[in-house]
C-alpha cells in the first residue's frame, strides 16, 4: 500500500480505490497534547484541500484538509474518547478517516515519505 | 492542516536573562508581550498538560521575567499613588501585595497590577504587553516629585504548587522563616547568593511564591530551584490554562479598556473608601456604573464536552446573541472545556443554560461560579 503526504501534515494511505488519512508524527509534535479531534461523518463529501476534519490542542484549534476527493466510508471514533492516541500514534491507530477516491489522478503531487522528510527538514 | 492562531514574529523579539536556560531544557520558545519565552518544554515532563497536572499537584517554575517590576518613590508617594490607582493604601501594611487597577478617564482597564508597600515606597508588577505605556501612563499622571524607576535589571519568577513552599524552605535563609509568609505577603530573603523579594503568591490558584531577583542571579536560582524533585519548569501554555481554570482574567483577552471593573467583576479591588471617595483616575464612571450596575459581568462557562470555546466566540441564549468569550481552552483538571465570557446581565446567573457557536455549530454552556477549580492559597490557621 502506498503512503503519501501533503504539505498541509496529512497523511493518505491508499488501499485501491479507498484511502485512510491522518496527520504527521510532525503535525503532532508541533500541536503538542491533543484534547479534542472532529472527524467527518460517514457519507460526508469532501473535496481536494478542503476542510475535513479539526483537531484542538490545549493551546489551538486546526483545520484537517482532505488530500483528496472523495466521500467519507468512516470517520475514527475512537478519537473522540481519545484524542491523544494522536499524539501516541499519529500515523497508526490515531487516522482520522477514510473516504473513497473520486479521482486517482489527484495523488500525483503528493510527496513520498522521503520527499515529505525533505520537506520537513526544511521548515 | 493549519494552526489557526500563528503568531507573529516581531523582528525586534527581546531575549530574557534565562533565554538560554529555557532553550538548553527545551524550552519551545514563541513570541510573547516582545520576548521569546518557553511555551511548553519537549522531552520528558514536558508538554502542556504535564506541565499542567505538575503544578497542580508538586511545583512549576515559571519565569515571567517579561512583566514589568517598577518602583516608585519620593515625597507624598502614597497620596500621589491613590490619585492615580482606585486602591487604598491606608490599609496596606508593609510587605503586603494587593491587586489593583490602572484605568483610564473612562473607567476602562489599561492594565491590571500588583502593588507592594515597601519601607520608602512602593513596588509595582504590571503586565509585560503593557509595561511601556503603564510607565507612560504613570509618568504622565504622577507629579514631577515621584520617581519611577523601571528595574529592567531584575527578574521574576513563580514557584506554584503544593510542594512549593517544601522545595523553596530549603534554599532560603532570612530575618522570617518562610513559613511565616500567608498568602499576599512578603518579606526578603536570600537564595542562592542573591538577595531577593519573596512574595506568596502568583496565577495558578495554588499555594506558591513570586520571586523577584537580580537578573544575573537568575540562571543560578533557576537552576538550584529545578535541581529539586519537586520542581519542575513550566511554561507559558500552562501557565494559561492554570489560570483560567483558577477564574483569573488576563490582561489584554479578558480586560482591556472596553471594560469596566465592575463587569470584570474586580470590584473587590476598589475598596468602600475609595468608592465613596473617588479621587482616582475613571472614578466618575466607575462610581456610575456601580450606582446602576454593570450591564453585562464576566462570568465562567462550563462547557459539556471537550471542544473549546475560544476568544472571540458568540454566546447565545436560543436566537439571542447575549455575549462573547474572552478566554477559553480544555481543563486538564476537569477533563472538559471551560471558558471566561463577558454575559449580558439577564443571562449572567450561575447555571443558566447558553449556546456558544463555534465553527457553525453550538456548543452548550452553563454559567458556572469562578474559580472552576478551588484555590489552594496559604492562609495560615
Amino acid at each position: 500500500m502506498a503512503r503519501y503526504f501533503t504539505d498541509e501534515h496529512e497523511w493518505i494511505e491508499i488501499d485501491g480505490d479507498t484511502a485512510t488519512v491522518g496527520i504527521t508524527d510532525y503535525a503532532q509534535s508541533q500541536l503538542g497534547d491533543i484534547v479534542f479531534v472532529e472527524v467527518p461523518d460517514e457519507g460526508a463529501q469532501l473535496t481536494k484541500g478542503g476542510d475535513a476534519a479539526v483537531v484542538e490542542s490545549v493551546k489551538a484549534a486546526s483545520d484537517v484538509y482532505s488530500p483528496v476527493t472523495g466521500t467519507v466510508i468512516e470517520g475514527n471514533q475512537q478519537l473522540e474518547e481519545d484524542p491523544a492516541l494522536v499524539n501516541t500514534a499519529p500515523e497508526g491507530e490515531g487516522w482520522f478517516f477514510k473516504l473513497t477516491i473520486a479521482d486517482a489522478s489527484e495523488l500525483e503531487g503528493l510527496m513520498d515519505e522521503a520527499g515529505y522528510k525533505d520537506f520537513v527538514a526544511g521548515l | 492542516m493549519s494552526v489557526t492562531d500563528e503568531t507573529e514574529i516581531a523582528p525586534e523579539t527581546a531575549r530574557l536573562p534565562l533565554d538560554g536556560w529555557h532553550r538548553a531544557r527545551g524550552g519551545r520558545m514563541v513570541e510573547f508581550a516582545g520576548y521569546w519565552m518557553p511555551i511548553q518544554y519537549d522531552g520528558e515532563g514536558g508538554g502542556i498538560v504535564t506541565e499542567h497536572e505538575w503544578t497542580r499537584s508538586q511545583a512549576g517554575l515559571f519565569d515571567v521575567s517579561h512583566m514589568g517590576q517598577l518602583y516608585l518613590s519620593g515625597e507624598g508617594v502614597e497620596s500621589a499613588l491613590e490619585a492615580v490607582l482606585p486602591i487604598d493604601l491606608a490599609t496596606l501594611k508593609h510587605g503586603r501585595p494587593r491587586y489593583s487597577l490602572l484605568l483610564d478617564e473612562a473607567g476602562g482597564v489599561l492594565d491590571d497590577l500588583m502593588v507592594t508597600r515597601w519601607s520608602e515606597g512602593f513596588y509595582l508588577v504590571v503586565n509585560g504587553a503593557t509595561k511601556w505605556d503603564d510607565i507612560a501612563h504613570l509618568r504622565e499622571h504622577l507629579p514631577d516629585e515621584i520617581t519611577i524607576s523601571h528595574m529592567d535589571d531584575t527578574a521574576l519568577l513563580a514557584l506554584q504548587g503544593p510542594q512549593a513552599a517544601t522545595a523553596l524552605e530549603r534554599l532560603v535563609t532570612g530575618d522570617t522563616p518562610l513559613a511565616s509568609l500567608t498568602f499576599m505577603t512578603g518579606a526578603a530573603f536570600t537564595l542562592g547568593g542573591a538577595d531577593v523579594w519573596i512574595s506568596r503568591s502568583g496565577y495558578t490558584g495554588e499555594d506558591g511564591f513570586e520571586i523577584s531577583l537580580p537578573a544575573a542571579a537568575a540562571e543560578t536560582v533557576a537552576t538550584l530551584l529545578c535541581e529539586q524533585p519537586e520542581v519542575r519548569p513550566i511554561g507559558l501554555g500552562a501557565r494559561d490554562s492554570l489560570r483560567l481554570e483558577a477564574g483569573l482574567p488576563l490582561y489584554g483577552h479578558d480586560l482591556s479598556t472596553e471594560t469596566n471593573p465592575v463587569e470584570a467583576d474586580l470590584g473587590f479591588a476598589i475598596n468602600k473608601r475609595r468608592r465613596a471617595e473617588g479621587g482616582f483616575i475613571g472614578a466618575e464612571n466607575v462610581q456610575a456604573v456601580l450606582a446602576a450596575g454593570a450591564e453585562r459581568k464576566r462570568v465562567g462557562l462550563t462547557l459539556t464536552g471537550r471542544a473549546a470555546a475560544r476568544e472571540g466566540a458568540e454566546v447565545f441564549a436560543g436566537q439571542e446573541r447575549v455575549g462573547i468569550v474572552t478566554s477559553g481552552g480544555f481543563s486538564p483538571t476537569l477533563g472538559h472545556a471551560i471558558a471566561m465570557a463577558y454575559i449580558a446581565r439577564p443571562w449572567a446567573d450561575e447555571g443558566t443554560a447558553l449556546e456558544i457557536a463555534v465553527r457553525g455549530k453550538r456548543l452548550t454552556a452553563t454559567v458556572t461560579k469562578m474559580p472552576f477549580v478551588p484555590h489552594k492559597y496559604h492562609r495560615g490557621s
